[in-house]
């Protein structure tokens, strides 16, 4: 079905454009008129930050790479010349380096908000997965960024994580092998890793273009779960949440200069400004703060397999989360036990976390275990009778009742009767 | 409550005159322009980064000692990753670059405009044809040097005089001179 779009463009170029490629009409669909619920709280600006994030990491890692030198005798000393000679360098890579960390908050949050709001309940799962392969691609490209600056700390992590995969039986070792190019982490696995780490953030570009797509499909999710049922739900997102996200962009951006300006290597560990040396390991060896609960994982399991296996069950159990959870509500609002739980959910996360950066001996294994125990048995054991079990509060008849409060005749306000607002949704 | 509030807001706004067009205007000049000054701020680091780094800035002076190279010989040192051109002028050839009338070149530039008073026999040029950058060939003293005695450009055919002066096309101008001072009496800093 060829055949030229009608534009209603009134510039003529635009038009002109337009009417051959209808991506002017495209983007007032999807950013301008885009149907969006009213009821946003400041938790829906994180998408946007996503994006944002992203398009930093892209920019400063373009510009970083014109000065870089992939190779073993030169990494370390091209990343100290970014650093003292190349104009502005000590900035673009200081915003690299903290805006991975950034982007990992703010992407957490993003997912926190998925969680309890039950955005990955239909008919949003495939919008959900593939915000979970987004995540695990922004992991192999974090990982092997780390490892660019050849100090001890990308050596060593490169080394412990390439690791991993000799738990793999019998084929374990040759595909470590393989992955380093070698019999040790060195000049090829430095190559390689450089050419993945240009390549993979065009791939978690393609990924969140598909993500888009299916959320425009799908529709947001909101504060309430429910579903949008008339027009007095929506709003236009421009200018309504264009405006919402640049205010999430500002507090975003002085919390990153925070960080950049004021304390650069506050995340970032002093053994990587030591040249990478591979006859001596350093004393205490952590990775970036956004690993440290999987490796905490991997750690609280006493054998090398089960622990590779559970460190990736933790990320791949999100994949089935929208299966796992059988209960029809998707709010936690309207949740009161889940409501509890998933902060207990958040609260093991945490301790994960800790526990990560904290040496593997006495309570920390102890808390670790606990914490790992609990990750598994919310999603794998308790979801699935939760759903069952738990009675939800009423919920709201549609998103614009319990916003648009109508005052009286009378005059005074005053909410309106309970009966008048809720009433249960129906199991779909 | 939070009706009353939410209508003195209201009130309050419509005072103001936000609905005014001219005051929308004022407002969208004025969001305009601080979005156009951060993108600025923000895009400058970017592209100054391109510029040239401080450990290149500090390659750009060399140092050259003269003194072994015979009359009639030239040597070629690297400034700024450019080749130069040191050529220790024969009197013959100095008495060309010196006699040719002005009106028969291309770029008209008197020899003593091109060497230091007083160190005629030292001629320091950029050795890099002015037409698309070759390096002329005339360094050597087995080289073609052209019909002016002094570089011959392989790629294109260009001609310089023993002043490093075009005299022959399609190249536009004399090969260029580096900022340079004698630091000796035969030694040189370049830069």
């Amino acid at each position: 079905m060829a055949g030229l779009h009608k534009s209603e463009f009134e510039n003529p170029v635009v038009n002109w454009i337009d009417t051959r490629m209808p991506i002017f009409t495209m983007m007032q669909k999807e950013y301008g008129s885009f149907p969006t619920p009213k009821n946003f709280n400041y938790f829906w600006n994180f998408g946007a930050l996503a994006m944002i994030s992203l398009a930093i990491m892209i920019a400063t890692g373009i510009f970083l790479a014109m000065n870089y030198t992939a190779h073993t005798t030169l990494a370390f000393d091209s990343v100290e010349r970014i650093m003292r000679d190349v104009n502005y360098g000590w900035l673009l890579r200081y915003v690299h380096a903290n805006g991975a960390s950034m982007f990992f908050i703010v992407v957490y949050i993003h997912i926190f908000r998925a969680l309890y709001y039950g955005s990955y309940k239909a008919p949003r799962e495939l919008l959900f997965m593939l915000g979970v392969v987004i995540l695990l691609l922004m992991m192999a490209t974090a990982f092997m960024g780390y490892v660019l600056p050849w100090g001890q700390m990308s050596y060593w992590g490169a080394t412990v994580i390439t690791n991993l995969f000799s738990a793999i039986p019998i084929v374990g070792e040759s595909i470590v092998t393989w992955l380093w190019g070698g019999f040790s982490v060195d000049n090829p696995t430095l190559n390689r890793f450089y050419s993945l780490h240009y390549l993979m953030p065009f791939m978690i570009t393609g990924v969140v273009f598909l993500h888009i797509v299916a959320l425009h499909i799908t529709g947001s999710n909101n504060p309430l779960g429910i579903d949008v049922k008339t027009p007095q739900d929506t709003l236009p997102f421009h200018p309504y949440y264009t405006a919402k996200d640049s205010i999430g962009i500002c507090v975003y951006l002085l919390v990153f200069a925070g960080l950049v300006f004021f304390a650069p290597n506050f995340l970032n560990h002093p053994d990587n400004y030591i040249p990478a040396n591979p006859l001596v390991t350093p004393a205490h060896i952590v990775p970036e703060w956004y690993f440290l609960p999987y490796y905490a994982i991997l750690r609280s399991v006493p054998n090398k397999l089960g622990g590779v296996i559970l460190m990736f069950s933790s990320i791949a159990v999100l994949f089935f989360l929208p299966w796992l959870d059988t209960s029809p509500v998707r709010s936690s609002r309207f949740r009161p036990i889940y409501k509890q739980l998933i902060l207990v959910m958040v609260a093991s996360f945490l301790v994960l976390g800790y526990v990560g950066g904290k040496p593997p001996e006495g309570i920390y294994v102890v808390l670790g275990r606990v914490a790992t125990a609990y990750w598994f048995l919310h999603f794998l054991v308790l979801l699935p009778i939760l759903g069952k079990l738990e009675k939800p509060l009423p919920l709201p008849e549609s998103i614009a009742r319990p916003v648009v409060r109508r005052p009286p005749p009378g005059g005074g306000g005053g909410p309106l009767p309970q009966g008048a607002t809720a009433k249960p949704m129906e199991k779909s | 409550m939070a009706d009353t509030a939410s209508a003195t807001v209201r009130s309050a706004i419509t005072t103001v005159g936000v609905d005014d067009p001219t005051k929308r205007d004022l407002l969208k000049l004025v969001t305009g322009s601080a979005v156009v000054i951060g993108v600025g701020a923000i895009a400058w680091p970017f592209i100054d980064s391109m510029s040239p780094a401080k450990d290149v800035l500090a390659l750009s002076s060399i140092e050259v000692d003269l003194a072994p190279i015979q009359e009639g010989q030239a040597i070629t040192a690297v400034w700024r990753g450019k080749p130069i051109f040191l050529r220790n002028r024969s009197a013959q050839e100095i008495k060309e670059a010196e006699g040719t009338p002005l009106n028969q070149l291309i770029d008209p530039q008197s020899d003593a405009d091109r060497v230091k008073p007083g160190k005629e026999k030292w001629l320091v040029v950029i050795g890099i044809c002015t037409h698309l950058g070759c390096v002329p060939l005339g360094n050597k003293t087995s080289d073609p040097r052209g019909d002016f005695g002094g570089w011959f450009c392989p790629c294109h055919g260009s001609q310089y005089d023993t002043s490093g002066r075009v005299r022959h096309g399609p190249a536009p101008s004399n090969l260029g001179l580096p900022p340079y001072a004698f630091i000796g009496d035969t030694k040189i800093k370049i830069g």
